[in-house]
């Protein structure tokens, strides 16, 4: 049951096979047995995910069911859930209860899907390790002296160890894609605005979108759909009907034009690495794809120019934590300065204040031209970088991360190495573009994940591009040792 | 690009941090280090370039000035960490 399909899971339902109430807590069983060795949920909603699955259940007997109706999913602390605590990942928000959902939340519920729990995260959305979480690290289920990637690691740790069937994520810089490449699953960023931010904990506005971390591209497309479409709540979601993302799964590829970025596999990534990713390439061009090598020129400025915007716009919207109103305030503040200073300080972990603080210098008066503004005039280089290669191709593929999961500790102490875990995944957010990384291979036992970049709303598109190669890979389907009965 | 402690200092407080001083060293060589990364853009020329505030270029949607959101105080306020008669309360800030 474990390993089935979002499909064979709604299948079963529909049979009688399996009622909801069963199958979530079948989950629910799974994450109490597992879940010590990884510690990927930070909540579990128990009584709330049978209540919504007897919910279900009715539905389904009544005929009122829809495909996803039934079957579990997890969501990532950064998202609201009303009543239930939503902490992003710190201890500022440890005491939170959320007073609203997200409308993420509202539409996977308005969908019939039990919620299990909330998921570990990098605090704020900031680590590629999942280390800064106030709750611990969280393991990878490959190797659980490694870490899953991050920031959405308690996602893809869960969905790896088939804690759960499916989960959300959020991607500011790589976040979706680069731990589902660390833990061998397929994920999925769509077009900046594709999916509502509505009550999604902001980090960095311009960049943060919500998306999916799942088995399969197929499983993938079927929780999109559900998830995307526009929202006045959110000033930026676009003006875009919801999409079948399901129906062109199956398109043949005859044709397909991929474009390789010189950039991407040169310095930084491992060689290895770099092997799995030419021969997954590779089979594309069984399935009738034409690859040519494209230029990405300004990749190297893309990490530096997501350092100033990132910090920037975080420091501004983490100024909301002042322990007035929700969170965390500290004990006996002798004045309002010294209240929040000292809730800012104890609640917000190191990595946070390093951001808060590289992106209050970046603002500060006389810099702004120097480092703000610099930054968005090389993220429109970047962007027409994307914009010439998509005149030329109709995909751009290469390694979602230069390397496979690396070990827990290895770079805590410096976060600019930390940063170069995301050196091919950044740039995709800056210029607003949807990306995937679906498991392409292994390295030493290790999952490696191909990266797909699609043009603009082409989320349908590179839903059908990672759906073929599924249908000659089976690496998807590979559960890590200790997690299969 | 290397911060001293009192440029440290001095941004913790603009952005209303505390920090323990003797960690005030660490956070000054892990924010130059990052101020070095971030220097790398200034090896591209971009005077002729527009910045870019957003991917599709689109501009602020705007709406009609009305109410949407009903009275939830009870609900807001019973997460704030202080309140008295539906008020949130902070240290006295007027002598």
């Amino acid at each position: 049951m474990y390993n089935k399909s979002l499909n064979e899971l709604s299948a079963a339902l529909h049979s009688g096979e399996v009622s909801s109430v069963e199958l979530t807590q079948y989950f629910l069983d799974r994450i109490k047995r597992y879940d010590g060795e990884i510690n990927s949920f930070i909540t579990v909603t128990e009584e709330q995910a049978l209540a919504s699955a007897a919910k279900a259940d009715k539905s389904i007997a009544a005929g009122q069911a829809g495909k996803l109706t039934g079957i579990p999913m997890a969501h990532k602390d950064i998202f609201c859930t009303d009543g239930v605590k939503t902490t992003c990942g710190s201890r500022m928000l440890d005491n939170f209860i959320a007073p609203y959902n997200a409308t993420v939340v509202e539409k996977l519920e308005d969908a019939g899907m039990p919620m299990l729990g909330k998921l570990n995260m990098d605090e704020f959305a900031m680590g590629s390790s999942n280390e800064t979480s106030f709750y611990g690290a969280v393991k990878n289920p490959w190797d659980s002296t490694r870490v899953p990637g991050g920031s959405s690691g308690g996602s893809a740790a869960s969905v790896a160890a088939r804690l759960t069937p499916i989960a959300t994520g959020t991607d500011t810089g790589g976040s979706i894609r680069q731990p589902a490449s660390l833990c061998g699953l397929t994920g999925i960023k769509p077009t900046y605005g594709r999916v509502s931010r509505w009550g999604m904990i902001a980090f960095a506005s311009s960049l943060d979108q919500a998306g999916v971390l799942g088995r399969s591209a197929e499983d993938c497309a079927l929780l999109l759909e559900a998830m995307v479409g526009f929202d006045e709540k959110d000033s930026t979601s676009v003006e875009r009907d919801t999409e079948d993302y399901t129906s062109t799964l199956s398109k043949p590829l005859d044709g397909l034009k991929i474009g390789l970025p010189k950039e991407y596999f040169g310095e930084g990534l491992d060689a290895e690495v770099g092997k799995v990713v030419e021969a997954a390439i590779d089979e594309y061009k069984k399935l009738g794809a034409e690859v040519v090598e494209i230029s990405l020129p300004n990749t190297h400025l893309a990490v530096p120019a997501y350092y100033v915007i990132a910090p920037a716009e975080c420091s501004s919207n983490l100024s909301r934590f002042d322990g007035v109103r929700y969170g965390y305030r500290c004990e006996d503040p002798q004045d309002l300065t010294d209240m929040y200073m000292r809730s800012r300080g104890e609640g917000f972990g190191s990595e946070v204040k390093n951001r808060i603080m590289i992106g209050t210098y970046a603002l500060s008066a006389g810099y702004y031209d120097a480092y703000y503004l610099k930054a968005q005039k090389v993220r429109h280089l970047i962007s027409d970088d994307f914009r010439q290669a998509f005149e030329q191709v109709d995909v751009i593929m290469g390694p979602t991360s230069p390397v496979t999961a690396f070990k827990i500790g290895e770079k805590t102490d410096d976060p600019v190495a930390m940063y170069l875990s995301d050196i091919f995944t950044i740039a995709v957010n800056l210029a607003g573009l949807p990306g995937m990384s679906i498991p392409a291979g292994m390295v030493g036992g290790l999952p490696v994940g191909l990266q797909l970049i699609g043009n603009y709303f082409a989320e349908g598109r590179l839903l059908n591009i990672a759906h073929q190669y599924q249908q000659l890979a089976d690496w998807h389907q590979q559960v890590p040792a200790g997690y299969t009965d | 690009m290397s911060l001293t402690a009192d440029e440290v200092r001095k941004i913790a407080y603009l952005a209303r941090l505390s920090i323990q001083e003797e960690n005030i060293q660490t956070y000054a060589d892990k924010l130059s280090g990052i101020l070095d990364l971030v220097a790398q853009m200034e090896a591209v020329g971009t005077d002729q370039v527009e910045p870019m505030a957003h991917p599709q270029h689109m501009t602020q949607r705007l709406r009609e000035d009305v109410v949407t959101e009903s009275n939830q105080r009870d609900k807001f306020q019973a997460i704030a960490p202080a309140t008295e008669a539906g008020l949130y309360l902070v240290p006295k800030v007027i002598e």
